[in-house]
Order: C-alpha cells, then sequence, then structure tokens
C-alpha cells in the first residue's frame, strides 16, 4: 500500500484534485453529474488524450516535441487530399494513411535530432514553424469541407436515452482513443523497446554503455508521436467535419501542460500514461464545468491556468508531507 | 618490479598481464606494466590519480588496445588485447564511479536489464525479472524490494544494486571503481562484507579505493602503481597506511597531531544551545580564532545539517549564534556570506562547482562583488584575482578558463576552498573536504588548511574519517544522533580512543 503511494503520487494527487472539483461541480450545476455529460467529456477528450499519450513517449525518452499539433493539420490535410485522389475509402484506410504521413513528419523530427544533435526543443519549434509555413503558403489558408461522407458521419458506439429525454452517447473517438491509450500503454510498460526508452530517458550514457542502440530510440519515441499525432489529425478532423488549417495551432502547449501535470518529466525517464489521461481530463472537466456554470469563456483561460498551477504544486510537494501517517520511520530526536 | 611477493603454488592466476604499455598523445600512461589475480582473491589496486589505474581496467575491459607486445591471460586464453565483447563473455564486469544506473527504473530493471530488457524488442518478462534480480541480491545476501523505484534508496544500497547487476553478467571477476566514495563508515563496512562474500563465492573483486584503511581491510594482496608504472605487488598483511602512501606518492609524509596555543587567541564563533526538532539537539561550542575544529560522527549525526544552519541555509528552532562578537540571525545564506561564513559543500561534483564552467568563472562565483569595475565585471581584475588565489594555493592548471572538470579532484577542492577564501571569510566551514581526493593531494589540502588557521581563519573541519580530524584539528567534537556526546583533544587522547567512541 505504501509502496502504491509512493510511486503513484501524482496519479493520486491528481485523482484528489479531479475529485474535489467534480463534486464542487456537481451541486454548482445540474448538468455535470448526468452520463450525458461524463460521455461529452470523453468524446471531446479524446483527440487530446490522442495527442498526449503520444507526447508522453517523447517526455520519457528525454525529448519533447513542440510541431505535433502542427503536424497532425498538415496530415489531416493530405489525408484529405489524397483520399480525394483515390476517392472512397474508409476508417481503416483513412488510420493507416494518416498514422503513416505522421510517422514520416516524426521521423523528421528524429533525423534531425538524431543526424544534427540538435536538442529537440530547437529542432522541433523550427519544424513546427516549417510544417506551419508550408501548410499556409500551399493552402493559401483555405479550409477543406468536402470530406467523404465516411469521414464525416458520426458514428455512435453506444446510446441510451435518459430520463430527460436527451441522449447520452459514445462515439468512435472514444474508441480510437482507447486503443492508442491501450498501444501506448503497452509499449511503454511492457515491451523491453518501451523499457528502453524509459532507461534512455533517464541514464541516457547508462544506456548507451548497456548498447541501447540510441538511433533507434529517437525514431521510434518520435516516429510513436507522429503516428498518434496523425491519429488525432484524422480524429479531429472527423469531429469538426472539416479541415482548417490552423485549427489546431497552439493545441501543442495545452498538451505539453497536461502531459507534465500527469506527472512526465521535462529531463526524461519518467511518466505514466494513467498520469497523462489525468492530467487531460482535469483540464476539460475544469472547462466544461465552467461552461456549465455559464462562466464567460474569456475567464477560461485564466482559471484553467490557475487550476493546472495549483495542481502541479500539490503533486510536486512530497505526499508524505501532505499524509504524515505514511511517514517511513525518522529516528526520534 | 622489486618485492615481487606471490604464493606461487596456491592457484593458478585467473588474469594476468605482462608487459603493457599504453601511450596517449606522446605521455607514457602505463610502462610495461604487470598485473595478476588470482581466482576469488580481493586485490587492491593503489595509486593516485593520474597514476594508471583507470588506463589498465580499460586495458583489461576491451576499451583500450595495449601497444604491441602485451600478453594477457584470462581464464585459460590468451590475448594481445582484449575486446568488449570478449570480456563481458569472460565474466568480467566494472563497477563505474558514477554506476550507470537509472534512478526512475525499479531495482528489478536496474538488475536485470543486460537479460531482460536490453534484449531484442519482444514483451518484458516481468517474473523472469524479478526472479533474476532477487536471485542476484541473494548471492549478496540482501533484501530489496526489487519492484520499488531506485531513487527511493540510498546511495549505499544503489551501490549493491550496481554490485547484483554485475553479478547477472555470471561475474568471475568484478572491478569495483572508488566504490565507497560517497558511503559513511557504517555503509562501507556493509560494502566490505559483501565484497567479503563475493569473494568467497568464488568471484575474484579488484577494488580501487583512495581509503587506505578499507584497502587493508578487505584486500588478501595490494598492486600499487605511480606515474604508469608497476611499483610492486605486496602481501597486504605487514603493509600499514603509511606504508602505503609512501609507495604511492615516493615521499613520506610525517602524521603528527597540531599542538598550537590558542589560550588567548579570541573566539570567533559561539554557539549555545543550537536546535533544530529532528535535526541536531542543544549544540553549543566555540571556535577561537586560528583554531580548527574537528566534528566527526557517522552520517545522519546532523553534522552537514548542523553546518547549514551555521551557513544561514536553515533555520535553528532555538539557540543562539554569536560571530567575532555580534550576534547573528541569519535569514539566508547570502546574509551568513557578508557576515564572514563560507561553507565548503560536502558535494563538491554537484554542489560546490558549477562542472562545466571554467575554472576562472568557479573561483569568483561567490565574490562577484570584488571584481565589479563600474558596475560591470571586469576582466582585468578577474584575472588578477584568480591569479593570486591559484598561486597561494598551489592549483595547477592550464588554462584559466578550462573547464573545472578538467582537473583531478584534489586541484578542484583547491578551487572551490579559493572561491569561499575569495569572500574574506572569517570563519570557514570544510563539509568532508577531501572526498575522492588522493593521498597525496589530501596532505596538500590539510597543509593549505593549517595555514589559514595560522593566518587567522576559525575554521571548522567536518569528516566521517576519524584520522581527519585527529591529525588536522585542534579540538575534536563527537556527534551523534544529532547531540554532542563527546570532546577530545588530539595532544591528550588516542586516535583509537576516539574511533572507538565513533564507530562503536
Amino acid at each position: 500500500m505504501r509502496r502504491f503511494v509512493r510511486s503513484h503520487a501524482t496519479e493520486l494527487a491528481l485523482l484528489a484534485v479531479i475529485a474535489v472539483i467534480c463534486v464542487f461541480l456537481s451541486f454548482a450545476t445540474d448538468r455535470f453529474f448526468t452520463l450525458g455529460n461524463a460521455f461529452d467529456l470523453l468524446n471531446t477528450s479524446s483527440v487530446n488524450i490522442i495527442f498526449a499519450v503520444g507526447l508522453l513517449v517523447v517526455l520519457i525518452a528525454g525529448g519533447i516535441d513542440i510541431s505535433f499539433a502542427v503536424a497532425a493539420s498538415v496530415v489531416q490535410y493530405l489525408t484529405a487530399t489524397v483520399l480525394g485522389w483515390v476517392g472512397g475509402g474508409n476508417w481503416i484506410v483513412g488510420l493507416i494513411i494518416a498514422g503513416a504521413l505522421g510517422v514520416a513528419l516524426g521521423c523528421i523530427n528524429a533525423f534531425l535530432i538524431h543526424g544534427f544533435r540538435i536538442i529537440s526543443i530547437v529542432a522541433t519549434i523550427s519544424t513546427f514553424n516549417i510544417f506551419f509555413g508550408l501548410l499556409m503558403f500551399f493552402t493559401g489558408g483555405v479550409s477543406i469541407y468536402n470530406l467523404p461522407d465516411w469521414l464525416t458521419t458520426r458514428v455512435v458506439l453506444f446510446e441510451r436515452e435518459m430520463a430527460d429525454g436527451t441522449w447520452a452517447e459514445i462515439t468512435l473517438p472514444v474508441l480510437i482513443m482507447a486503443i492508442c491509450v491501450f498501444a501506448t500503454w503497452a509499449l511503454i510498460t511492457r515491451t523491453t523497446t518501451g523499457r528502453q526508452l524509459y532507461a534512455f530517458g533517464d541514464n541516457p550514457e547508462g544506456a548507451r554503455r548497456f548498447g541501447i542502440n540510441i538511433g533507434a530510440m529517437q525514431f521510434i519515441a518520435f516516429g510513436w508521436l507522429g503516428m498518434m499525432a496523425g491519429i488525432a489529425g484524422l480524429v479531429q478532423a472527423h469531429y469538426a467535419q472539416e479541415v482548417v488549417p490552423n485549427a489546431l495551432y497552439g493545441r501543442e502547449l495545452d498538451v505539453l501542460a497536461a502531459v507534465v501535470l500527469g506527472g512526465a518529466r521535462l529531463g526524461g525517464g519518467k511518466g505514466s500514461v494513467l498520469g497523462c489521461i489525468l492530467g487531460v481530463l482535469l483540464v476539460s472537466i475544469t472547462q466544461n464545468g465552467l461552461n456549465l456554470m455559464g462562466v464567460s469563456p474569456f475567464a477560461f483561460k485564466m482559471i484553467v491556468g490557475a487550476i493546472i498551477l495549483a495542481a502541479i504544486t500539490l503533486s510536486n510537494t512530497s505526499i508524505e508531507r501532505l499524509l504524515p501517517f505514511l511517514k517511513s520511520r525518522r529516528v526520534p530526536s | 618490479m622489486a618485492d615481487q611477493a606471490l604464493d606461487g603454488a596456491a592457484s593458478r592466476p585467473l588474469l594476468s598481464l605482462r608487459n603493457v604499455n599504453m601511450t596517449f598523445g606522446g605521455v607514457k600512461a602505463l610502462k610495461n606494466v604487470s598485473f595478476e589475480v588470482l581466482p576469488g582473491e580481493v586485490h587492491c589496486m593503489a595509486g593516485e590519480n593520474g597514476s594508471g589505474k583507470s588506463t589498465l581496467i580499460k586495458v583489461i575491459t576491451g576499451v583500450y588496445k595495449p601497444e604491441a607486445g602485451a600478453v594477457i591471460n584470462y581464464d585459460g586464453q590468451s590475448y594481445s588485447h582484449m575486446s568488449p565483447v570478449a570480456a563481458q563473455a569472460g565474466g568480467i564486469q566494472v563497477i563505474w564511479q558514477d554506476l550507470a544506473l537509472f534512478p526512475e527504473m525499479t531495482v528489478a530493471e536496474n538488475i536485470a536489464f543486460q537479460t531482460v530488457i536490453g534484449r531484442w524488442p519482444r514483451l518484458v518478462n516481468y517474473a523472469e525479472m524479478r526472479r533474476v534480480a532477487t536471485n542476484a541480491l541473494q548471492r549478496l545476501g540482501v533484501t530489496l524490494d526489487v519492484d520499488l523505484a531506485l531513487n527511493h534508496f540510498p546511495i549505499a544500497q544503489r551501490q549493491i544494486v550496481a554490485i547484483a547487476r554485475a553479478l547477472v553478467g555470471q561475474a568471475k571477476l568484478v572491478f569495483m571503481d572508488e566504490p565507497t566514495a560517497s558511503l559513511t563508515q557504517s555503509e562501507t563496512d556493509y560494502l566490505l562484507d559483501i565484497v567479503r562474500n563475493l569473494s568467497a563465492s568464488g568471484v575474484a573483486v579488484v577494488f580501487v579505493s583512495h581509503r587506505l584503511a578499507e584497502v587493508l581491510e578487505i584486500s588478501s594482496r595490494v598492486t600499487v602503481l605511480r606515474d604508469g608504472g608497476l611499483v610492486g605487488v605486496y602481501p597486504t598483511k605487514g603493509l600499514t597506511q603509511s606504508r602505503i602512501t609512501e609507495l604511492m606518492t615516493g615521499k613520506t609524509f610525517g602524521y603528527s597531531v597540531l599542538r598550537r596555543d590558542l589560550g588567548t587567541s579570541p573566539v570567533m564563533l559561539e554557539v549555545k544551545g543550537l536546535s533544530r526538532p529532528g535535526e541536531f539537539q542543544d549544540v553549543s561550542l566555540t571556535v577561537r580564532r586560528g583554531e580548527t575544529l574537528g566534528i566527526t560522527g557517522l552520517l545522519g549525526a546532523g553534522r552537514t545539517e548542523l553546518a547549514l544552519t551555521l551557513f544561514g541555509m536553515r533555520k535553528p528552532k532555538s539557540g543562539s549564534v554569536v560571530l567575532d562578537g555580534n550576534p547573528v540571525r541569519f535569514s539566508s545564506n547570502r546574509d551568513a556570506i557578508a557576515a564572514g561564513v563560507a561553507y565548503l559543500s560536502e558535494d563538491r561534483l554537484s554542489l560546490g562547482l558549477i562542472q562545466p564552467q571554467a575554472i576562472a568563472d568557479n573561483m569568483v562565483i561567490a565574490s562577484l562583488d570584488k571584481i565589479l569595475s563600474r558596475g560591470f565585471i571586469s576582466s582585468d581584475r578577474k584575472r588578477s584575482l584568480v591569479n593570486r588565489w591559484i598561486g597561494d594555493l598551489g592549483v595547477k592548471i592550464g588554462k584559466q578558463d578550462d573547464a573545472i572538470s578538467t582537473l583531478s579532484g584534489g586541484n578542484q577542492q583547491r578551487v572551490a576552498i579559493a572561491k569561499w577564501l575569495a569572500t574574506d571569510p572569517k570563519l570557514l566551514i570544510l563539509d568532508a573536504p577531501t572526498v575522492g581526493v588522493d593521498v597525496g593531494a589530501r596532505a596538500g589540502i590539510f597543509d593549505i588548511v593549517s595555514k589559514l588557521a595560522d593566518s587567522g581563519l576559525a575554521i571548522i573541519l567536518i569528516s566521517d574519517e576519524v584520522p581527519e580530524v585527529y591529525f588536522n584539528a585542534d579540538r575534536v567534537l563527537h556527534m551523534a544522533q544529532g547531540r554532542i556526546v563527546g570532546e577530545y583533544a588530539p595532544g591528550a587522547t588516542t586516535l583509537q580512543t576516539i574511533e572507538e567512541a565513533v564507530y562503536a
């Protein structure tokens, strides 16, 4: 029990904060504590969670990526264009194209970082500008509304009519998100490759001495994030029913904040999928609650910022200080 | 090659090297060196920094290729040079000083890394990993929670994890490079027990340490290197610390206690009833101008906490501090520095010096206000200040602008001391100043300490090595569990009395 608390301190702190916010919102609004709203939250958070688990892998390997959100926009555009040429298609084909394009863009980052020894933040700020610049230049900022039917049709996986006549629904993005989450969890906790990523992020020199292939680590980490970003891009296009070139611009910082909030360390070696999801959920629950309470949208950013700050302070404070009874033995003086 | 003393008939050597020569950029790093390890023995390699110990280890592990003519015999096979793959496959393992562990990963993952995680992509077999880790720990007679992340364990236990990891690779010969440098006495004892267990189970251990007491305690034979050449191989029985020091440095050091008359010297620091609950209780002490006060005791006795409090980095709960006649109450260490207190950190590598920065920049970091000219840093003033201290303390450097990490441990420590002397302190607190410093260089540092005291500085010298405070302090305080439990005058007490009290 104590071991669990010590090794999951961040997740527990986040859960506590989320629980407090949920209790507060349940009393403050009558819409918050309903199945419909809970499902809505899942539907709307899916894209960010997919981004977040991808970014988590890069953070674990000791890198950082600023370019993934605009890379997702590029993927959206390219996928929509390719699908337009080919005609038809379906979800499987779409996800494969988007995922592959994403991997390709991620590998560009890995190549710059590993091949030229550029530190990841600089490399990805550059590619952030290049990707976005190219996208705006070639599209002229024009959106695509003419998407294949399968991509714009809502797919409801589970539905239930509530007492007040509204429908609570779980849609396809949630399923895709669940698969991405599971795949990432399996990669980083169940495979030797995943554990090598942790080791590489934790102590690069130590990992090198063990003969871990450093280049492979970079390509796997950034390739994985690229794949997740591509998938998230397609899901976002589905959700928005259109492809707007700057729709995801700025999303990278929201996701980064959520992932770090979830316990991933800038610098590598640390972070969990559960923490990541909780980090994203904390932010979206707060936003959802503010919406339902009728707070002015202009105040959102400010309040979300404050909540992130409060939560990170709480999870940085050692658990032993918050819960003194868990303290391990101390020599009495 | 004098003094070769081998039992001969006993057993065939596990490893033997002959005619090993290495040259780096015109400098002879190894000159015709021979080295031999018997199966299951604990063999110490002694020598100052730069004597060729690390180079020799790297030749044995295949990192370096020796010049033609070398003969290496290992485990019945003959090689002209080793390769890292052959060394690993043959069971030669090195535990590096920096351990190369993964602090965020579990104990099991750290131990079983090579066998379970360092493989081609596949699912992690957690059960096998735990089994491998538990077995390796069992061989050392240790139980640890293998599912807990390594950063929950103190450095001594991480050391054990590093040893256990070496064992997983079916080690026959383990090199330990300064394994006790950051351990306390009791942790060291624990580690030495483990080394004995290893040796009893047939694994040969080559032990490299600056702490000669350990060398004498643990090993059966000692190989001494100096300036890249072999001085000799000696059975440990019959050696003394001063004899090894002589062999390592080629010089003789006289050890004698200080006898300075300080009865009339004014009191520089007077501490009364200082307490911080959980750290130290009711500490009272005085240090006179020109006096060196030694504080010894086991780690966790509250020595460093007391020093940090005197340096203003922690606030006392109760008690009073009078510095040079004025009652002081520091709210930060900036106040303490301004009032004339200097504190040389116990952890030189990470806290005391900024490793990648230049020697000159490190030296002036605590006294930037002294080298200002019209509000900006004057490079002339900086240069002359640095030159003065380099001269005064005899620091051996290449250029002022070289990174501090290019210096040896002893020279780094001199720079760290100079950094604080540049602030014109009245009270200098030295916390474990010789960790990771050679015997020869230690003597140099204590020469400096003695001169500083003679120039009127009050000095507090903290060390868990009792001989260090015994021979270099005017008075010795023994701290245990946060309290001062004994005071000794080295002139009127034997070293043994204090050691027995401290290690009891």
